[in-house]
């Protein structure tokens, strides 16, 4: 069965990683810009990276028959420094055309601050101006129930985005509900260790149903899963969950959302 | 059956889960242990995030449902302040510490 992996830094993976992938299953990936693990010192880092999100990683994926696309943005933990972001910001335009460009992200809140809001508030508007989608990043742990309301709210401030255009990630059971209830996409991180487990994303899928929601690795540089997506599936499965919500949720559902941007072009 | 429910029945959960869990749970248990066989341990001895985790524990058989998102919210941030800059914090612990602590 295929699936889209949604949410994937394969700039942190391996071409192994890439192969197994493939033979699981994975048709297209989208991978969102975030934070490397260290803060650069130069806009120059970031016109790099977009540069290989845009140019060298389609070319990899597709040696394994995967589509790649992907999200520019400056990440939440660097622009706390606004003066840094606001140069990384100049630079977007420049990459935003590209055919592989999905929207604006994972933009979002790290330690809840004026300037992260600021930033984002920054971003969010980049995207209305350009008419892309946004794909969101909630804070870790403790800080991310206060993070993921205060990033709705900005949102909803701005005024001209509909909340159907965006994707609010990592989402787990004290913010799925109201991320849900507000009308956008929640996206589910499946680490072995935060965020969301294969089963309890199972449980919040039975809980909170299969609309407007998909699963995700979120697989980086840190202790995460490349393969997360397909053994979820397997959870599902083994729960006893039809083939086809099993293919609405990993294939469907981020089809849909993804489509929202004329450059995902993956044939259905 | 109501529109929440797993799909298994709940022998069937029970037959897939518990071994794991009981795992989980032994982990926990030994866990406090070694807090207490820490070369210093003494009564005196706190810490924020083992104080929620101790909290959490309470939560777990109070026979109320929606045990994960209410652990979730015993774990989080409540304050509505939002702080200029994040120079000098620590990364997320994972529990809240009050500014006294």
């Amino acid at each position: 069965m295929k699936y889209i992996e949604p949410h994937g830094h394969m700039v942190s993976r391996t071409t192994a990683d890439y192969k197994s992938m493939a033979l699981a299953g994975c048709v297209a990936i989208s991978e969102p810009a975030f934070w490397a693990g260290y803060d650069r010192s130069a806009v120059q880092g970031f016109h790099d990276y977009f540069s290989q999100l845009t140019q060298y990683e389609p070319a990899r994926a597709a040696k394994f028959g995967i589509e790649h696309y992907c999200w520019l943005c400056i990440n939440p933990k660097e622009g706390d420094d606004p003066g840094f972001a606001r140069e990384v910001i100049s630079i977007i335009p420049e990459f935003i055309s590209h055919t592989n460009v999905l929207g604006i992200g994972e933009i979002g809140l790290n330690k809840n601050t004026k300037n992260e809001l600021a930033i984002f508030e920054e971003q969010v508007a980049l995207a209305v101006k350009y008419d892309q989608l946004i794909l969101v990043h909630t804070p870790h742990l403790e800080d991310k129930l206060k993070g993921t309301r205060l990033i709705m709210d900005a949102i909803e401030a701005n005024g001209n985005v509909s909340p159907g255009r965006v994707l609010i990630d990592h989402v787990e059971e004290h913010t799925v509900k109201e991320v849900m209830d507000r009308g956008y996409w929640a996206g589910m991180t499946l680490y072995p260790d935060t965020k969301c487990t294969a089963q309890r994303a199972a449980d919040i899928i039975e809980m909170y149903g299969t609309q407007q929601i998909w699963m995700n690795s979120a697989c980086d540089w840190g202790i995460s899963d490349p393969l997360a997506v397909p053994k979820a599936r397997m959870e599902l499965k083994h729960r006893g969950h039809s083939e086809d919500i099993i293919h609405k949720l990993t294939f469907d559902n981020p089809f849909t959302f993804l489509s929202q941007s004329s450059n995902f072009t993956l044939a259905e | 059956m109501s529109d929440s429910s797993c799909p298994l029945d709940y022998s069937a959960i029970v037959e897939s889960y518990f071994l794991e869990h009981r795992a989980k749970l032994i982990d926990l248990a030994a866990f406090l242990d070694r807090l207490d066989r820490a070369h210093d341990s003494s009564a005196s001895n706190t810490d924020f995030r083992v104080d929620a985790l101790r909290q959490a524990m309470a939560l777990l058989n109070d026979g109320e449902g929606e045990r994960a998102r209410r652990v979730l919210e015993l774990f989080s941030d409540m304050s509505i302040d939002i702080p200029q800059s994040a120079e000098g914090m620590k990364g997320a612990l994972g529990a809240v510490q009050e500014p006294s602590e």
